[in-house]
């Protein structure tokens, strides 16, 4: 009975999202104030009912109802309650239905949002609504979660044992709320070109939503790719893996959009890239929905089987994208082009980034699809793997990263290069004095990756300089510098703090030029090094858990003479889909790791083991937060919420002096 | 979905699951070569090379017994004398151009390997133009008959 519920709630909400459609789209068309107003509680309603289709989804998961296909194919009556829900979107159907659910939430957030042009949210939501119902007519038609099985049978199919995990179970609704977030942006794009006008009210009402966007989406991938190096078991964090590619071409174009979207709003320009870049961005997003979900990743001719899926996607992404461009390309020319400015300037060097970072999404984009075009034009099979973009990708990103602090210092309209370069001079001596340091404490290392070092230590101080020189007068005291650099915007940090976290990202990625490898087969009592740290195996014990049986192998860990630890990790074999994993051991030691996996059991019990000690290697995901955190600083900048009178001296005084009443009282 | 197709269906998929998922080993210590420079050539060769039964994998992260046999192959081809260009080039005539991580430079590939650079100065070429146009400050005056039509219409504007 809740399974039919949850099912009409879709359909439901396919026929609410037609009209959330049709009626504003029209309504803004004819002039109708009463027909443009009807989005708004149709897109709180399409998203209740597709809460509700969510809602029952996740109950047939949770009580194992196996009379839905579903649940057959992705669930286990024996599985932990988190897993079985988490389980939900670990398939095709449920994080569609994941999708679409994010999709109408952000739907109602913007109807709901107060302060909007009534004009410009008619529009936005109309657009939204044609993505959610092309999305819905999908899932109905192709890929509907709610299928029942004839027999049904007595226990599910269990889960893809690499899914069953923390670290994936967040990845997806992640890395969907960052797509989603962009489709926010991306309809406003369209909203635009239909009316006609793009000004600084459209640039503040897109600017949270591509913000937001940027910063899940930077999550999901750092979450991903965690995941990827502790489960697959051989210590790698970023395979160039067409599925990666995928989100990461967004990532990338998205960064361009929110660097752009700034010198959109603070000078008036680039405002028909900004569009172009918004209606881009999350075309990548739903090509790289098309490459996951198709199968036509693995070759051109898995697409094949299944075909209508994969064409209905296609037919979805040539609408969406072939649409919205014909629209840009019609109306743009019709926009107002913005201001124009000096190329030495922050804007100038925006406009630099924008370039290197939109020169380096292509670059991932050939390299993901260009076997995949030849493949079908010519026959030839050809594999572009991670030699081709570490040849491509590292020279367009490393002049990036080296720019990134100079754009910062520049002045808006009119900079100056060489008092910028001075203010920067001890950023830059301290990343050569490091690197020097490095190159006499272990005797070298490769060129790359010393120039990395000097990059990211240059990218960490260059956006802590900035802070320090826009707070710092001379003379001053300490505290009045420290109250100056409190109030500076929150953009301000905002921007230097996701700066340094690209800096640490890239002082982690430089730093796995120094990881230790050891190979051995290793018996139990003997032991095995890695760098400073050697590893003794004690023992071998087998575990029996209700989805898996594991063997768990233990290690003792010594630096020198002392012993820091034990480790753990495990081979587990899960029985019902007769999978087996690796559970690699891990031990933090600062910001590095002790990264143990476990390979195959010789006769005579010895075990072939791969140990890693990797230094800094926390740095990458820790860098990759720090920007997602800069980037939640700078969405919280008052002045960028449109709507909120500016506050007045007189008023935050009366404030504080009502605060300190309090406070006595 | 009948229920028979659903677990054909499910089989084949776990079945390839299983292909891919294998837990990674890889290389594994008694392949190694005694000669250190000669295995750190190995193992710099093997991450180039593709392992064709697997999802994406380089013959050095696979477990797969193919993986196992190419990385065995490469070592002997080092052994042999060959150049690490020799040995990925020996590989390729065997099993195709498709092992190639790093795919060839040649008529096929041209795009690929240029576009980067193509799209990087194009664009480049895009916003100095757009930059110079900028400099040409603003819109060309107003001829006096431009002007004077300019003034007529906003009279009527007003007239109205």
């Amino acid at each position: 009975m809740v399974v039919e519920l949850g099912h009409y709630a879709l359909a439901l909400a396919l026929g609410l999202s037609m009209v959330q459609c049709v009626l504003p789209l029209w309504g803004a068309r004819v002039g109708d104030g009463a027909m443009m107003a009807a989005a708004r509680p149709a897109a709180v309603a399409t998203f209740l009912c597709l809460l509700a289709s969510f809602g029952a989804l996740v109950h047939a998961y949770v009580v194992s109802d196996f009379s839905v296909a579903n649940v057959v194919e992705n669930s286990h009556s024996l599985k932990p309650l988190l897993f079985r829900i988490t389980g939900v979107w670990g398939n095709h159907e449920g994080s569609m239905l994941l999708w679409v659910l994010v999709l109408a939430l952000s739907g109602a957030v913007v109807a709901l949002s107060r302060s909007l042009p009534e004009r410009l949210r008619a529009l936005t939501l109309g657009v939204l609504a044609m993505l959610t119902a092309a999305f819905l007519l999908f899932m109905l038609l192709t890929s509907n979660p709610f299928m029942r099985v004839e027999f049904p049978p007595f226990e599910g199919r269990d889960l893809n044992p690499l899914l069953q995990d923390i670290g994936l179970a967040i990845h997806p609704p992640l890395l969907y709320l960052g797509y989603v977030g962009f489709s926010i942006s991306f309809a406003f794009a369209v909203a635009a070109l239909l009316d006609g006008r793009v000004d600084a009210v459209w640039a503040r009402a897109v600017r949270p939503w591509t913000l937001a966007a940027w910063v899940f989406l930077t999550l999901g991938i750092a979450m991903g790719s965690y995941w990827a190096y502790y489960e697959l078991g051989w210590g790698g964090w970023w395979f160039w893996d067409p599925v990666e590619n995928a989100s990461l071409m967004p990532w990338l174009a998205g960064t361009a959009l929110v660097h752009s979207a700034v010198v959109m709003e603070k000078r008036d320009a680039l405002r028909v890239w900004t569009i172009l870049l918004a209606i881009l961005t999350f075309s990548l997003s739903l090509i790289g929905a098309f490459l996951v979900r198709s199968g036509v990743l693995t070759s051109v001719h898995a697409f094949a089987t299944d075909p209508e899926r994969g064409a209905f996607i296609l037919v979805i992404l040539v609408l969406f994208i072939g649409g919205a461009l014909a629209l840009f390309a019609w109306r743009a020319p019709m926009l107002r082009q913005g201001g124009i400015f000096a190329p030495v300037s922050r804007e100038g060097a925006l406009v630099l980034n924008n370039l290197l970072l939109c020169t380096a999404c292509a670059t991932v984009f050939i390299g993901t699809l260009y076997p995949l075009a030849l493949e079908a034009l010519t026959g030839d099979r050809i594999s572009v793997g991670p030699p081709y973009f570490d040849a491509t990708f590292l020279p367009l990103t490393m002049p990036l990263v080296a720019i990134m602090p100079l754009g910062q210092t520049l002045a808006w309209k009119r900079g100056d290069l060489l008092g910028a370069a001075q203010r920067l001079t001890a950023a830059f001596a301290l990343s050569l004095a490091m690197v020097a340091m490095i190159v006499a404490l272990t005797h070298g290392g490769p060129v790359l990756a010393l120039a990395g070092v000097a990059l990211g230590f240059f990218a960490v101080a260059g956006a802590l300089s900035e802070i320090v020189t826009r707070s710092w007068r001379r003379g001053a005291s300490l505290a009045s510098v420290w109250r100056r650099a409190r109030g500076l915007p929150s953009s301000a940090w905002g921007a230097a703090v996701a700066h340094a976290g690209i800096g640490l990202l890239v002082l982690g990625i430089s730093a796995t030029a120094w990881e230790v490898e050891t190979l051995a087969i290793v018996r139990p009592g003997e032991t095995i090094n890695a760098g400073p740290y050697t590893l003794r195996l004690d023992s071998v014990s087998s575990l029996g858990r209700n989805t898996y049986k594991a063997e768990v192998v233990h290690f003792s860990v010594t630096r020198g003479e002392t012993p820091i630890g034990r480790v753990t990790a495990e081979k587990r074999f899960y029985t019902t889909r007769g999978m087996a994993t690796t559970e690699a051991g891990l031990m933090t030691r600062g910001l590095g790791q002790i990264y143990v996996a476990p390979g195959e059991t010789l006769p005579d019990g010895g075990i072939a083991v791969r140990l890693y000690w990797k230094p800094f290697v926390l740095l990458i995901w820790i860098g990759a937060v720090v920007a997602a955190f800069g980037g939640g600083l700078s969405l919280i900048d008052r002045r960028l919420r449109i709507g909120v009178p500016r506050k007045s001296r007189a008023d935050s005084r009366m404030l504080s002096d009502n605060r300190q009443i309090l406070g006595g009282g | 979905m009948c229920l028979a197709n659903l677990f054909r269906f499910t089989a084949v998929w776990c079945l390839a699951a299983w292909i891919s998922a294998i837990p990674a080993a890889a290389v594994q210590p008694g392949e190694a070569l005694p000669d250190a420079a000669l295995e750190s050539r190995a193992r710099a060769i093997s991450m180039e090379l593709r392992c064709l039964v697997c999802q994406n994998e380089s013959i050095d992260d696979s477990d797969a017994p193919l993986a196992r046999d190419l990385r065995q192959l490469v070592r002997e081809r080092l052994v042999a004398g060959d150049t690490n260009a020799q040995v990925v080039d020996h590989i390729a005539a065997r099993y195709g151009e498709f092992v190639r991580l790093r795919p060839v430079f040649g008529p096929h590939t041209l795009l690929l390997w240029l576009a980067p650079l193509a799209i990087l100065i194009a664009g480049g070429l895009f916003v100095l133009r757009s930059a110079m146009r900028g400099q040409g400050a603003g819109p060309p005056p107003l001829t006096p008959q431009e002007k004077k039509q300019l003034d007529d219409m906003l009279r009527d504007e007003a007239e109205k």
